[in-house]
């Protein structure tokens, strides 16, 4: 069976993907269907869903429109856990790799690197570059990367360690290559696979921590968030407690089907099929 | 059919506890070098705090104006006098000299040393995450055992896809939710803080004063937890069924309760064990939310407060600490872990 019909027959990865897809239309057609600014008063002040079908989420504390405001924040959580989740991936695997291919000192310095950031609690790592820095987009993406790329730096280093005996990294030396030419030409792509199976885990993570970091307050203020939103609605928890259960949903869905998606990809391609 | 001892104990290489003394030695070997790596790695963290600390706008002088007011001559005065018109190289070098004397600093927020107000958060945040972890780990790991006890049943798809689910929940909202529900609506729980202000409790009614104002950052904490050692435990029992051991306990006659109880479970239980120590730096980073959702005084909301304050050395003070505490539970795991599994550091034993 080919793995896309594995895919498909497979009921938590279609859902995931269902999910995913929701989620990406969301975020694309967030301009066409709320042109405008969602931070815009669209309406009378903490309007209850399913009342005016004009404002079928109903508004926030300053009359906004919630729906307007999750297509929006569909956006900036996908964004921004896409980019970091990338960000992560490509700095973990180069660092991998050089530590696994060089091995001596410099594997030694950077593992240690490594084993420095997994000791800091990486979301208290995100809040300080934040705050010292500045929230803007880019700064969060930074921010959640730095906490995310050691898992892909040790994996891809495990790998490039089993690979860099291969005959054809010994025939690659023997032709004259530049070392760094095969660790970066022969050998990192190889030590792939194990590494972009993690993506998903990876993207949900930077989804989740984008929202906790603009839960409070640290996220890009010109920007409508899922985090912010919760953190918005906090304020009236007692009277209007939808503002905060709404994209908490959508938020719990979005990373569901990350999770749901990604999982079925790696269990239906070759990366673990010797575990199935 | 229960878990009883029969007369001739099956095999029980992994879990039957060893006379203690071997694995003493093999914990000091194994902490003396972890000892050494851990020093290089806290000395990491510090260079890079001290950067982060370079990096904020504005130093400790520019705050203590801000605070007290000042003209020029006193801002180079004060400079002069905390050292910090020195090179960048001095200045690190005097603040390694004094995190080896334990002086973080003077908090400008608090008006007090950072160390102390440290000091006097850390405990909530201990009992918050001990709690937590006692809780996932408990009940992720009895829940894992009892989906992976039957791989691809009903039971094992609904609480994978479910401990799925859990994990996509973010800890800040969940603990909003339990707000909703159980303080706010059900009212049986209190909405926030550690115990109840001026009430002079003493003892165990202070004691279950506290508890009460645990359960439920302990609840949203743990159970986004629970998921990952739940999925863990059933994909470990899964490797394990397969193994030849399992296949001699059937073969044995053995009733399939105590193969997954003695032998499949035991024997999957101790990645998790690791995975306690590597957790645990996460646990301290989501303590920093529902902390703030819960308004527990800990660390984790000190860090929030030195955020909104702009207070950047209190922040790294509390970087630091974390890192010290997960350093210390790790190893604390490690020397565990040694006690536990006898084929740990046995190759360096001898040595």
């Amino acid at each position: 069976m080919s793995p896309l019909r594995r895919f498909l027959r497979t009921p938590e990865a279609v859902a995931g993907a269902i999910l995913l897809a929701a989620l990406i239309a969301m975020a694309l057609s967030a301009s066409l269907l709320f042109p405008g600014d969602p931070q815009a008063i669209a309406g009378p002040p903490l309007l209850p869903p399913f009342q005016d079908w004009s404002l079928p989420l109903g508004t926030d504390r300053l009359g906004r429109d919630v729906l307007a405001e999750l297509f929006h924040g569909a956006r900036t959580s996908l964004a921004v856990g896409l980019a970091a989740a990338a960000a992560a991936l490509v700095v973990g695997a180069v660092v991998g790799t050089l530590a696994g291919f060089a091995g001596g000192l410099v594997d030694e310095v950077l593992m240690r690197i490594t084993d420095a950031f997994q000791t800091v609690p990486s979301f208290l790592l995100a809040l300080a570059f934040v705050s010292v820095v500045g929230p803007s987009l880019g700064i969060v993406v930074i921010a959640i990367a730095l906490g995310t790329w050691t898992g892909p730096a040790r994996i891809a280093r495990a790998e490039v360690l089993s690979i860099r005996e291969r005959d054809y990294v010994a025939g690659a030396r023997v032709i004259g290559m530049h070392p760094l030419a095969i660790a970066f030409r022969e050998v990192l792509p190889n030590a792939l696979p194990p590494v972009l199976a993690m993506s998903s885990v990876i993207v949900a993570a930077a989804i989740l921590t984008e929202a906790a970091l603009s839960f409070l307050g640290l996220g890009d203020p010109n920007r409508v968030t899922w985090g912010g939103m919760i953190a918005e609605g906090r304020t009236v928890l007692r009277t209007a407690p939808f503002l905060s259960i709404v994209p908490g949903i959508a938020l719990v869905l979005t990373v569901l089907g990350v999770y749901l998606a990604g999982e079925g990809i790696v269990e239906t391609t070759a990366v673990r099929r010797g575990l199935s | 059919m229960s878990g009883r001892t029969e007369g001739g104990a099956p095999a029980r290489h992994f879990f039957q506890l060893p006379r203690v003394i071997v694995p003493m030695t093999r914990a000091l070997t194994l902490l003396r070098r972890r000892l050494v790596g851990s020093i290089f790695v806290l000395l990491i963290v510090v260079v890079g705090t001290f950067l982060l600390l370079e990096a904020a706008p504005g130093d400790a002088v520019d705050a203590y104006i801000v605070s007290t007011g000042g003209d020029a001559g006193m801002i180079e005065l004060l400079r002069h006098r905390w050292g910090l018109d020195q090179s960048e190289l001095t200045r690190l070098a005097n603040y390694l000299w004094a995190l080896l004397h334990l002086d973080l600093g003077q908090s400008v927020t608090f008006s007090r040393p950072i160390r102390d107000v440290i000091l006097e958060r850390l405990p909530n945040t201990l009992l918050l995450m001990v709690s937590a972890t006692a809780l996932s780990f408990g009940l992720g790991s009895a829940l894992g055992i009892y989906a992976g006890a039957r791989p691809g049943s009903f039971r094992d798809r609904f609480l994978s896809i479910g401990s799925l689910a859990l994990y996509a929940v973010p800890g800040f909202w969940l603990g909003l939710v339990l707000i909703v529900v159980f303080a706010v609506d059900l009212r049986w729980l209190p909405v926030g803080g550690i115990e109840t202000l001026a009430s002079d409790k003493t003892g165990l009614d202070r004691a279950a004063d506290i508890a009460t104002h645990l359960v439920l950052p302990v609840a949203a904490l743990g159970f986004i937890y629970l998921a990952l050692y739940l999925r863990m435990m059933r994909a470990g029992m899964a490797e394990v069924w397969r193994l030849d051991f399992v296949l001699a306990a059937r073969a044995k006659g053995l009733s399939r309760r105590r193969i997954v109880l003695a032998h499949v479970a035991r024997n999957a239980l101790l990645p998790l064990v690791t995975m306690l120590g590597l957790q645990s730096a996460q646990m301290l980073g989501g303590s920093v939310v529902i902390e703030s959702v819960f308004s527990v005084p800990g660390l984790g909301r000190l860090a929030q407060e030195a955020v909104a304050a702009r207070d950047t050395p209190l922040l790294l003070g509390i970087i630091l600490t974390s890192a010290v505490l997960v350093i210390v539970i790790n190893l604390l795991v490690d020397i565990a872990y040694a006690f536990l599994d006898p084929r740990v550091g046995a190759g360096e034993a001898g040595a």
